[in-house]
C-alpha cells in the first residue's frame, strides 16, 4: 500500500477554487448554447477568481505562522497568501476586460486563464523543486495557448510560437538546474537543500552553483528580465492584450514573489553569489528596457520594454536579499501590477475602438476622446516613470533604500538614472494622448464601444495604484508579515 | 479641526477641488468660478493663518505630524516657519490672480485646465510646508505634472520641445535629491527635517544644491528656462517664475543651508560665483532679448541669483532680504507676465520689433506697466529696492565684492527694464499695435492691481517681511539651530 501524505486541503483551496472554474468554463464551451457562452463561461470565471481572493484572504489571516504542507511540497504561509491574493485580483481583471475584448473562443479562454492562474498560485507556495517544475509548466502552457488564441490573427499565433519556444528554453534551464541542484545536495526541498549545503559544507559546490544558475536563469526568463528578455516585446506586441495584460503583470508577480523564496530557503549561503548576479541582471534590464523603449512607436512594445525595466527596478530589491528588500519587492509589486494591467487595459479599449495596432501616432487625441481612460493612463505613466501619482513612487523609494541598506549606493545611482531616461517615453505617451492635435488622425468613424467592464478594471487598477500612495503603512505592514515568513 | 490643520486644508483643499472639477460635469462658466472660489478660500485661509502666526516663537507652528511610511519613519510633517508663511501666501495669492486669468481669458477644456491649475496651487503650498524630506520630494516632483500638462497643452506652438527640456532637466536634478535624500533618511534613521541632525557629507549637499540650482535657476542650469518661459500660457509662466522658482531658493534656505552647515560654508565661493554669473549674465541677456516674455524671463534668472548670494552670505540681513526679495519677485514678475499675456492678446506677438506706442491711449496698461516696472528696478522706496539692499548688505558684510557685482546686476535691471517699458509705451506705434486695441479692462486690472497693490504695500512697509520672517528677527541663530 502507497503511503499517502496528510493534505491541508484548506492550504491549496485558492488553486482548487481557480481550477474548478476553469474546469465549469471549459465544460460551458461544450454544454452552453453559443448565444450564452460568453456570459456563463465569465461569470463562472468572475466567480472563481473572486472566491480565490476570498480563500487566499482568508489564508492570509489563518497563516500567522509559515509551515510546508503536504510532505512539504507547499508553503502554507503569509507570503504565498499575499502574492495569492495579487495574482487573483489580477485574474479578477483579466477576466474583466477579456468578457467585452475576446469575441472568439471565449469559454476557452476563461478556461485557460484560470488555468494558468491557478497555476501561478501554486507556483508562489512551491516548496520543492519538483513542485516548483511542475506548476512553472501548468501556468506556462496555458499562457502558450493564450498567446495564440487568436490564431486567425498573424501575430497572435507569431507569439504563442515565439513564447513556447523560448519559454521551453527557459524551462530547460530551470529543470536542469534543478536537477544539478538535487545532484549536489541529494535534496529537493527548499529547506532541505539550505540543511544539506550548511551540513556536508558545498557552499561553493561546483555543481550546486553551476545549479543555481541555471535556476536563476530559468527564473530570469519567465519574469523577463535582461539578458533573458528577447521574447517579450515580441510576445507582448502579437498577443491579445488581453492577455498580455495578464501576463505583465500575474506572472511577474508570480515569478519575483518565487524568486526570493528560493534563493533564500534554498540558497542562503550562496547569497553573496546570487545578490551580485542579480544587480547584474537588473542593470541589464534597467539599460536594454529603458534605451529600447526609447525608439518604440507601438505602444505595446514601448510597454513590454517599460515592464522589461521595471523588471530591473524589482530585481534592485532582490539583489539586496534582505528583509527590507523583500518587503520592497511585494510592496512594489502591488502598485506595479495594478498599473501594468491598467495601462494594457486602457491600450485594449483603444485597440478595439480603432481595429488596428495602437501606435503613439495613432493614439492622439485619446485622453480627450476617453477622458477617463486617458486620466487613467496618466497616472499609469507617471506612476511609471516614479512621479508621485501612485505607488509606483513609493516602491521605487523602497528598493532603492534596500539597495542603500545592502551598502549598494551605485545601483541606487543606477537607478536613478535609468527612471530618468525612462521618463522621455512614458512622457512620450503623454504627449500623444493630450498633445497631439486629433486632426492627425484618420477617424474610422462610429461612436466608441461601450466598455463598462473595462472601465471597471482600469477604475480598480487606478484605485490601487493611488491608494497605495497614501496607504503605504498598511500595506507595508502586510508586505513585512509576508516577507516574515521567508528567512532573512 | 484644529488651527494646526490649516496647513493640511491650504494642501488638500485645491487638490480635492480639482477632483472636484474632473468629476462633475459643469459647465465652462461653473468651473471656472469654482476654482476662482476655491483660491479665495486658500486666501482667505492664509490670511487666517498670518493673523495668528506669533512671529516673536521659534520653532514650527502650524504642524501636523502622522506616520506615513512607518518603518523608514517616514512621515506626514507639515508646518510653516515665518519665512514659509510668506512664501505660502505669494503661492495662493499668485495662483488666484493666475486661476483668474485663466478664467478671463477662456481657456479651452476648461475642467482640465482648472483642475489642473488647483492641482498646481496644492502641490507648491506643499513644497513650502513640507518637514519630511519625502514628503518635500514628493510635492516637489508633483508641482511638475501638472505643469508639464499645462505647458504642453495650453501652451504656443514650440510647446512639446519645451515641455520636454523642463521636464528632463528639472527631473535631473529631483532624481539626484532623490538619491541624496534615500542616502541621507537612512544614514540619519529618520526623515523628518525638524528632528534630523546636520550632516557633514558634501556629496549630499551637492545633490540637494543641484535639484535646487535647476529649479531656481542658477547659471548655467538655465537651459530650460527660456523655451518653458516664452512657449507657456502666460498665467502658467506667471506661476513658473513666480512662485514655481522660489522652491529653488526655498529649498536652498531649509535644506541645503539648514541641514549642511559645513557644506554649505565649504562651497560658499563656488554657489555666491554662480548666483553673481546668475545675476550678471542673466541681466545682460534680458537687455539683449527681443520679446518682452524674454526679458522678464532672463531678469527672474538674474533675480535667482540675487537671492541666492543673499542667502550665501550667511549674514541676517542677507536672510531678510532674500526672503523679501523672493516675496517681491514674486509678485512682480507675476504681474509683468500677466501684463506680458495682456499685450500678446492685443498684438498677437510679444517681440519688440512689432510693438511701441502702447501708452497712448491706454493709460490703465502705461500706468500698470510702468509702476511694476519701476518698482522691479528697485528705485528707492520700493519692496524690490529694500529687498536688495539688505542683500548687497548682506553680501558686503562678507565682502564688498560681492555687493559690487550685486549692485552691478541693479545697475542692469534698469537698463533692461526701461528698456522694456519704453519698448512696449513709447516710441512709435509698432507695427503689430492696432488703434483698436483696448486698454486694460476691467476684468484684468481686478486681477493685476491687487498683486501691484500688495507690492505697494510691501514698499511702504518692507519690514513687515523682513522683521517676520525668522523667530526672533535674528536669521543666522534660526538657521544653525536649524529653525528648532
Amino acid at each position: 500500500m502507497i503511503h499517502t501524505p496528510h493534505i491541508d486541503w484548506f492550504s491549496i483551496s485558492t488553486i482548487l477554487v481557480l481550477l474548478g472554474g476553469s474546469f465549469v468554463a471549459l465544460l460551458s464551451a461544450v454544454l452552453v448554447p453559443a448565444a450564452w457562452r460568453r456570459v456563463v463561461s465569465s461569470a463562472v470565471a468572475a466567480a472563481a477568481a473572486t472566491g480565490g481572493i476570498v480563500t487566499s484572504v482568508w489564508l492570509y489571516v489563518d497563516s500567522a505562522s509559515g509551515h510546508s504542507v503536504i510532505a512539504g511540497s507547499f508553503y502554507r504561509d503569509r507570503w504565498t497568501a499575499l502574492a495569492q491574493v495579487i495574482l487573483c485580483a489580477t485574474t479578477l481583471a483579466t477576466v474583466l476586460v477579456g468578457s467585452e475584448q475576446i469575441r472568439e473562443h471565449e469559454a476557452e479562454f476563461f478556461a485557460l486563464i484560470l488555468a494558468s492562474a491557478a497555476g501561478m498560485t501554486f507556483f508562489v507556495g512551491a516548496a520543492n523543486l519538483m513542485t516548483m517544475f511542475l506548476s512553472l509548466e501548468w501556468f506556462s502552457i496555458a499562457l502558450y495557448i493564450l498567446c495564440a488564441i487568436e490564431y486567425g490573427r498573424e501575430g497572435s499565433l507569431e507569439a504563442g510560437l515565439k513564447y513556447l519556444i523560448v519559454g521551453s528554453f527557459g524551462s530547460a534551464a530551470l529543470l536542469f538546474g534543478s536537477a544539478l541542484v538535487y545532484g549536489a545536495t541529494n535534496r529537493i526541498g527548499f529547506a532541505e537543500i539550505a540543511q544539506a549545503v550548511a551540513a556536508h559544507g558545498l557552499s561553493g559546490d561546483a555543481l550546486l552553483v553551476l545549479g543555481l544558475a541555471m535556476i536563476i536563469a530559468g527564473l530570469a526568463f519567465k519574469s523577463s528580465s535582461a539578458p533573458f528578455h528577447m521574447w517579450t516585446p515580441d510576445v507582448y506586441q502579437g498577443a491579445p492584450t488581453t492577455v498580455t495584460a495578464f501576463m505583465s503583470s500575474a506572472t511577474k508577480v508570480a515569478a519575483f514573489a518565487l524568486m526570493l523564496r528560493v534563493l533564500r530557503t534554498a540558497f542562503p549561503q550562496e547569497t553573496h553569489l546570487w545578490s551580485w548576479a542579480f544587480a547584474g541582471i537588473a542593470v541589464a534590464s534597467l539599460v536594454i528596457g529603458n534605451f529600447a523603449a526609447l525608439v518604440q512607436r507601438d505602444v505595446k512594445r514601448l510597454l513590454a520594454y517599460s515592464s522589461i525595466s521595471h523588471a530591473g527596478f524589482i530585481l534592485i530589491g532582490v539583489s539586496a536579499g534582505t528583509a527590507l528588500g523583500g518587503r520592497a519587492v511585494m510592496y512594489y509589486l502591488i502598485p506595479y501590477s495594478a498599473m501594468a494591467f491598467g495601462s494594457f487595459a486602457v491600450v485594449a479599449a483603444r485597440e478595439r475602438e480603432l481595429g488596428a495596432r495602437v501606435t503613439l501616432d495613432n493614439l492622439a487625441g485619446f485622453g480627450w476622446e476617453r477622458p477617463f481612460l486617458g486620466v487613467a493612463l496618466w497616472f499609469f505613466m507617471f506612476g511609471f516613470a516614479g512621479l508621485p501619482l501612485g505607488g509606483g513612487f513609493v516602491g521605487k523609494f523602497y528598493v532603492f533604500a534596500a539597495a542603500y541598506e545592502h551598502g549598494w549606493t551605485w545601483l541606487v545611482i543606477v537607478g536613478v538614472l535609468a527612471t530618468l531616461v525612462s521618463l522621455y517615453y512614458y512622457l512620450g505617451v503623454m504627449r500623444a494622448i493630450y498633445m497631439r492635435p486629433t486632426a492627425e488622425l484618420a477617424v474610422t468613424g462610429g461612436s466608441p464601444p461601450r466598455d463598462a467592464l473595462l472601465h471597471v478594471a482600469v477604475g480598480a487598477a487606478l484605485v490601487v495604484s493611488v491608494g497605495s500612495l497614501f496607504a503605504v503603512s498598511p500595506m507595508i505592514t502586510l508586505a513585512r508579515h509576508a516577507a516574515s515568513a521567508l528567512p532573512f | 479641526m484644529t488651527v494646526s490643520s490649516l496647513t493640511s486644508v491650504l494642501i488638500w483643499l485645491p487638490i480635492a477641488g480639482a477632483i472636484a472639477i474632473w468629476v462633475l460635469p459643469l459647465s465652462r462658466y461653473a468651473t471656472g468660478s469654482l476654482a476662482v472660489l476655491i483660491s479665495l478660500v486658500e486666501v482667505g485661509i492664509w490670511i487666517e493663518q498670518a493673523a495668528r502666526f506669533d512671529f516673536a516663537r521659534s520653532g514650527l507652528q502650524f504642524s501636523e505630524k502622522t506616520p506615513w511610511i512607518k518603518d523608514l519613519h517616514v512621515s506626514y510633517h507639515v508646518g510653516e516657519y515665518g519665512f514659509s508663511l510668506w512664501l505660502v501666501g505669494l503661492t495662493v495669492v499668485a495662483m488666484t490672480a493666475c486661476i483668474g486669468y485663466g478664467f478671463w481669458v477662456g481657456r479651452d477644456r476648461p475642467r482640465a485646465y482648472f483642475g489642473l491649475m488647483l492641482l498646481l496651487t496644492g502641490a507648491t503650498v506643499g513644497v513650502f510646508v513640507a518637514q519630511d524630506l519625502l514628503l518635500f520630494y514628493a510635492f516637489f516632483e508633483a508641482m511638475l505634472i501638472p505643469l508639464y500638462v499645462l505647458i504642453g497643452v495650453w501652451g504656443g506652438a514650440g510647446r512639446l520641445g519645451a515641455t520636454v527640456k523642463l521636464l528632463i532637466y528639472t527631473m535631473a536634478g529631483s532624481l539626484v535629491m532623490l538619491a541624496a535624500i534615500v542616502v541621507y533618511g537612512l544614514k540619519v534613521g529618520t526623515f523628518d527635517l525638524v528632528s534630523a541632525p546636520v550632516s557633514t557629507s558634501r556629496w549630499l549637499f551637492l545633490g540637494f544644491m543641484l535639484a535646487f540650482a535647476i529649479k531656481a535657476p542658477l547659471f548655467p542650469f538655465h537651459g530650460w528656462l527660456p523655451d518653458a518661459y516664452r512657449e507657456a500660457p502666460p498665467e502658467v509662466t506667471a506661476v513658473l517664475s513666480g512662485v514655481i522658482a522660489k522652491a529653488g531658493t526655498y529649498g536652498m534656505l531649509r535644506i541645503a543651508l539648514t541641514q549642511f552647515p559645513d557644506s554649505a560654508g565649504y562651497y560658499r565661493t563656488v554657489i555666491l560665483a554662480l548666483g553673481a554669473a546668475a545675476l550678471v549674465y542673466g541681466s545682460l541677456l534680458a537687455f539683449r532679448a527681443p520679446d518682452f516674455r524674454g526679458v522678464v524671463a532672463y531678469s527672474s534668472m538674474a533675480q535667482s541669483g540675487l537671492i541666492t548670494i543673499g542667502l550665501f552670505s550667511g549674514t541676517n540681513l542677507g536672510y531678510d532680504g532674500a526672503v523679501l526679495q523672493m516675496v517681491a519677485h514674486g509678485l512682480v514678475s507675476t504681474s509683468l507676465f500677466l501684463i506680458a499675456g495682456a499685450v500678446e492678446r492685443r498684438t498677437t506677438t510679444g517681440e519688440f520689433a512689432f510693438l511701441g506706442g502702447m501708452a497712448k491711449g491706454r493709460p490703465a496698461l502705461a500706468t500698470l506697466l510702468m509702476t511694476v516696472g519701476i518698482i522691479s528696478l528697485a528705485v528707492p522706496g520700493s519692496a524690490a529696492f529694500a529687498g536688495e539692499f539688505l542683500i548687497l548688505a548682506g553680501a558686503y558684510q562678507l565682502h564688498w565684492w560681492w555687493a559690487v557685482i550685486g549692485a552691478s546686476g541693479i545697475v542692469l535691471a534698469a537698463m533692461y527694464m526701461l528698456r522694456l517699458i519704453s519698448a512696449v509705451l513709447h516710441q512709435a506705434r509698432g507695427p503689430r499695435v492696432a488703434d483698436e486695441a483696448l486698454d486694460m479692462r476691467p476684468g484684468e486690472l481686478a486681477l493685476i492691481v491687487p498683486l501691484v497693490a500688495a507690492l505697494l504695500v510691501l514698499s511702504a512697509w518692507p519690514a513687515g517681511i523682513s522683521h517676520h520672517s525668522f523667530a526672533g528677527d535674528d536669521a543666522t541663530t534660526a538657521v544653525t539651530e536649524q529653525f528648532r
